[in-house]
């Protein structure tokens, strides 16, 4: 596999997400597999802000700590990025606020002055970065038409004094290098948030609802823009609380409805979340974690949300947890969770985190199995012609009137619960524990969410097989006993500081012989990971 | 007439103030049956505490909800389904206390629902606490040595965060609360009844309102400065009269109505591939 990775940083307000997502869209205009990791604090201007963008010639989803190219739109990002450089890595940065010499061993540093070009052309400092993407295309040998044509498709705004200031960063430098172009059908590249909004809107979403809060807000941002498109309601209100109990009200009138959040604003839906068990009124919430406790590491990623999202909630109820693991996977069980929720009438929690939500993936739509929306198991909900429904959040009788009677209330608690079993039942259909790598290896990488891409590539290259749960609850215990026949050792990955899955396991009587954790808020990289995990066989 | 009644046995207290409005807004519902209003378009929604059994006593659609939580459900009832009447039922611990924030922002949406607030100024449910508008120095179970802060006037509040419609009965003024009732529920927009509703054995205050109450006459309530003169007359503290009746009444476009949305589209298939197309 021919690969290649680029990082681009500056201060938060260089645009350097754009500037991230513009080079990704060209590296895969030239053909290649991209993935893009963002990297951000939870400041809007200053601080050190970049995207790795890895191109490969298979399909990754995963990015590298080593780079090819860096592209230092300040001091900071040679400084905090050089040990990521190798033998021929090439950096392009700007003469007039970056100091490469002595700090950053490097034998190809292309310099180009920023400043004077925008004076030149009187452009506002923001176009900076198009300029360093135009002197970057050229050292690279990239076309310039192709450059040109990313350009005028991302750049809304002033695009004619864009592209001239990447033209003249083009022909301020010479080519270097030469990232050839490869044969390979271009696929969309879209974020693991819109994924799953696209998942939803498949599978009939009628309303979604969401207070802002990282790494959730991404998919609030792209169904509020999409929602007149899809002719659905996209709602904000003034809290957690309100979004979960507006979502009950919506379910109660018989709608397709999810919310979006992350721990913090979790912990403010769970009453609603109790109740959307207590009353049977489905609902969907995606749950993207992040480093806590508390406030944490707003921007960065985790997976300290599994032990939550698994106990949440006053009670004994049944609900269905999915952690997909990356962007086919979010869309898909997006989908599918809607599906279940209102089929089941329980709640869902999507387990995801910043590295899905927020990461750039190429997403190929027909590789996903076809899913139709499900009409609700109940076919005459919310209020309508000749009939009384009454919600509750009480024990209740069938007609939904209060009860404190012990043998109603064992009834109905039965009721409630056997959902369980008849979920785990509906379930075998699908592939709840996804394996991959080598088949025949004795020992397992087990991991589960966004870490799943990054595993199974160590795990191909270093020969091991690769095991994910994806469904949570109900635990496939017995899928993932399935897939553990013949493995003699399980190196356990996750991003948490405790192995909550290891835990969870243990109960189920399957032991981890060893672990990997990371709770430092950054996704693992490719080579750091393989080189651990090299370590532990 | 149409049987409201439903299997539930009837636990309030004798001689308390939810039968009042029980009667009331039974006797609301069957006239608007008579207008020729389908109650099957009602939807009842209900907080927790003692005057959230009412959606148990009343044949409607109803959602029983958590403590604080009756407006985002009823807002959301709203906005799903526009023909329908939503009506919530609250106290004053579950709406001024721990679900105010939703009853600021319903008012300054102006969604078109009614919000009718049990205040018997007391919690009956967790046998006799001190609430939101209880007097300074009440002196209930978490206060024996009485309350060391002032109620608010929660009339007032919803006229500064953009009410359209505000009024006040009692529990026993039973006329008046079936003529507040059915104004409120008319009314596009926003509205809210403050009903001064007796707890009979936690705080009796039958004898205290009989003796200060006075209904509006003359009073416009189109005028927003007689309407926070009216407002303001008594502070749910001191011993002031209490003036009865529609306090505050406009007319302004509903959040509800600022919702039109299309024709459902129901393959959605070719706009998820053309926003994919965007995204090479």
């Amino acid at each position: 596999m021919a690969e290649v990775s680029i990082l681009i940083g500056g201060k938060a307000g260089f645009g350097i997400d754009k500037s991230g997502a513009i080079i990704s869209f060209i590296m895969n205009s030239l053909g290649y597999s991209v993935y893009t990791y963002r990297d951000y604090p939870s400041i809007i201007r200053g601080g050190h802000t970049f995207s790795i963008i890895r191109a490969a010639t298979e399909r990754i989803s995963s990015h590298r700590n080593a780079v090819d190219y860096i592209l230092a739109l300040n001091q900071d990002t040679v400084t905090l990025h050089k040990e990521r450089v190798k033998e021929n890595s090439v950096i392009v940065y700007d003469v007039d606020s970056v100091k490469c010499d002595g700090v950053c061993p490097v034998k190809n540093a292309v310099g180009i002055s920023v400043g004077s070009i925008l004076k030149e052309e009187s452009a506002p400092e923001i176009m900076r970065n198009t300029c360093v993407i135009g002197a970057f295309s050229k050292v690279a040998g990239i076309e310039w038409s192709i450059v040109e044509s990313v350009l005028k498709k991302e750049i809304s705004k002033d695009i004619e004094i864009n592209i001239k200031v990447a033209r003249r960063g083009y022909d301020e430098v010479r080519a270097l290098t030469a990232i050839k172009p490869v044969k390979g059908r271009p696929l969309p590249l879209i974020t693991g948030s819109e994924a799953m909004g696209l998942g939803f809107l498949k599978a009939g979403l009628d309303t979604y609802i969401a207070y802002p809060m990282t790494p959730a807000s991404p998919l609030l941002h792209f169904l509020a823009s999409e929602a007149e498109n899809y002719s659905i309601k996209v709602i904000h209100p003034e809290s957690e609380i309100a979004v979960m109990l507006m979502a009950l009200g919506f379910s109660y009138c018989g709608e397709s409805v999810a919310v979006g959040t992350s721990g913090g604003g979790f912990c403010l839906m769970t009453e609603g979340l109790s109740l959307s068990g207590m009353a049977e009124l489905p609902v969907v919430i995606v749950l993207g974690s992040r480093p806590g406790p508390s406030t944490g590491l707003p921007t960065y990623t985790s997976q300290t949300e599994l032990n939550f999202a698994l106990s949440a909630g006053q009670g004994e109820f049944t609900r269905f947890v999915a952690a997909p693991t990356g962007a086919e996977d979010s869309y898909y069980w997006a989908a599918l969770s809607l599906n279940i929720s209102k089929k089941f009438r329980i709640p869902s929690i999507l387990l995801t985190d910043k590295t899905i939500c927020e990461g750039l993936f190429n997403f190929d739509i027909d590789s996903i199995k076809e899913i139709r929306p499900e009409a609700s198991s109940v076919p005459a909900f919310g209020p309508g012609k000749g009939r009384v429904v009454k919600s509750n959040s009480y024990e209740h009788d069938e007609y939904g009137i209060t009860t404190e009677d012990p043998v109603k209330t064992v009834q109905m608690q039965s009721h409630r619960l056997q959902k369980t079993n008849l979920l785990t039942k509906e379930l075998e259909k699908y592939e709840i524990v996804k394996c991959g790598g080598n088949n025949k290896s004795d020992t397992a990488v087990l991991c589960w969410g966004s870490n799943r891409p990054v595993c199974e590539e160590v795990a191909r290259s270093l020969g091991l097989k690769v095991i994910s749960p994806i469904v949570l609850s109900p635990f496939p215990v017995d899928a993932l006993k399935a897939a553990l026949k013949g493995i003699k050792k399980i190196i356990s990955v996750e991003s948490n500081a405790t192995g909550q899955l290891g835990l969870l396991i243990n109960g189920y009587g399957i032991k981890v012989t060893t672990q990997i954790l990371k709770y430092d808020g950054r996704p693992f990289s490719v080579d750091e990971l393989e080189s651990i995990v090299k370590g532990k066989l | 007439m149409i049987n409201l009644a439903t299997t539930a046995e009837n636990t309030w207290c004798a001689g308390c103030g939810n039968f009042a409005i029980l009667g009331a807004i039974k006797s609301v519902l069957q006239s608007l049956a008579e207008d020729g209003f389908p109650l099957e378009n009602v939807v009842l929604v209900s907080g927790i505490g003692c005057h959230a059994k009412i959606v148990d006593y009343i044949n409607v659609n109803s959602f029983y909800s958590l403590h604080g939580r009756v407006v985002p459900v009823a807002e959301a009832i709203k906005l799903s389904k526009s023909n329908v009447k939503v009506i919530g039922f609250s106290g004053d611990g579950d709406s001024y206390g721990e679900g105010m924030e939703h009853l600021i922002f319903a008012a300054k949406r102006n969604i078109d629902i009614t919000m009718i607030i049990h205040n018997n100024r007391v919690y009956g449910l967790t046998t006799g606490q001190y609430t939101p508008t209880s007097p300074l120095g009440f002196k209930g179970r978490s206060t024996p040595f009485g309350t060391k802060e002032m109620p608010i006037n929660p009339l007032e509040v919803m006229l500064a965060s953009g009410a359209t419609f505000l009024a006040r009965g009692t529990s026993h003024g039973l006329e008046l609360l079936k003529n507040i009732f059915k104004e409120a529920i008319l009314h596009k927009g926003f509205s809210l009844v403050d009903v001064l509703q007796v707890c009979v054995t936690f705080d009796n205050l039958y004898e205290y309102y009989d003796k200060r109450v006075y209904e509006l006459k003359d009073h416009n309530p189109s005028d927003e400065a007689a309407a926070a003169g009216k407002i303001r007359e008594w502070n749910y503290n001191n011993d002031a009269k209490i003036p009865l009746g529609v306090m505050y009444k406009r007319e302004a476009e509903t959040f509800d109505g600022r919702f039109v949305t299309k024709a459902k589209i129901t393959d959605r298939d070719p706009n998820i591939r053309e926003y994919l197309k965007g995204q090479i």
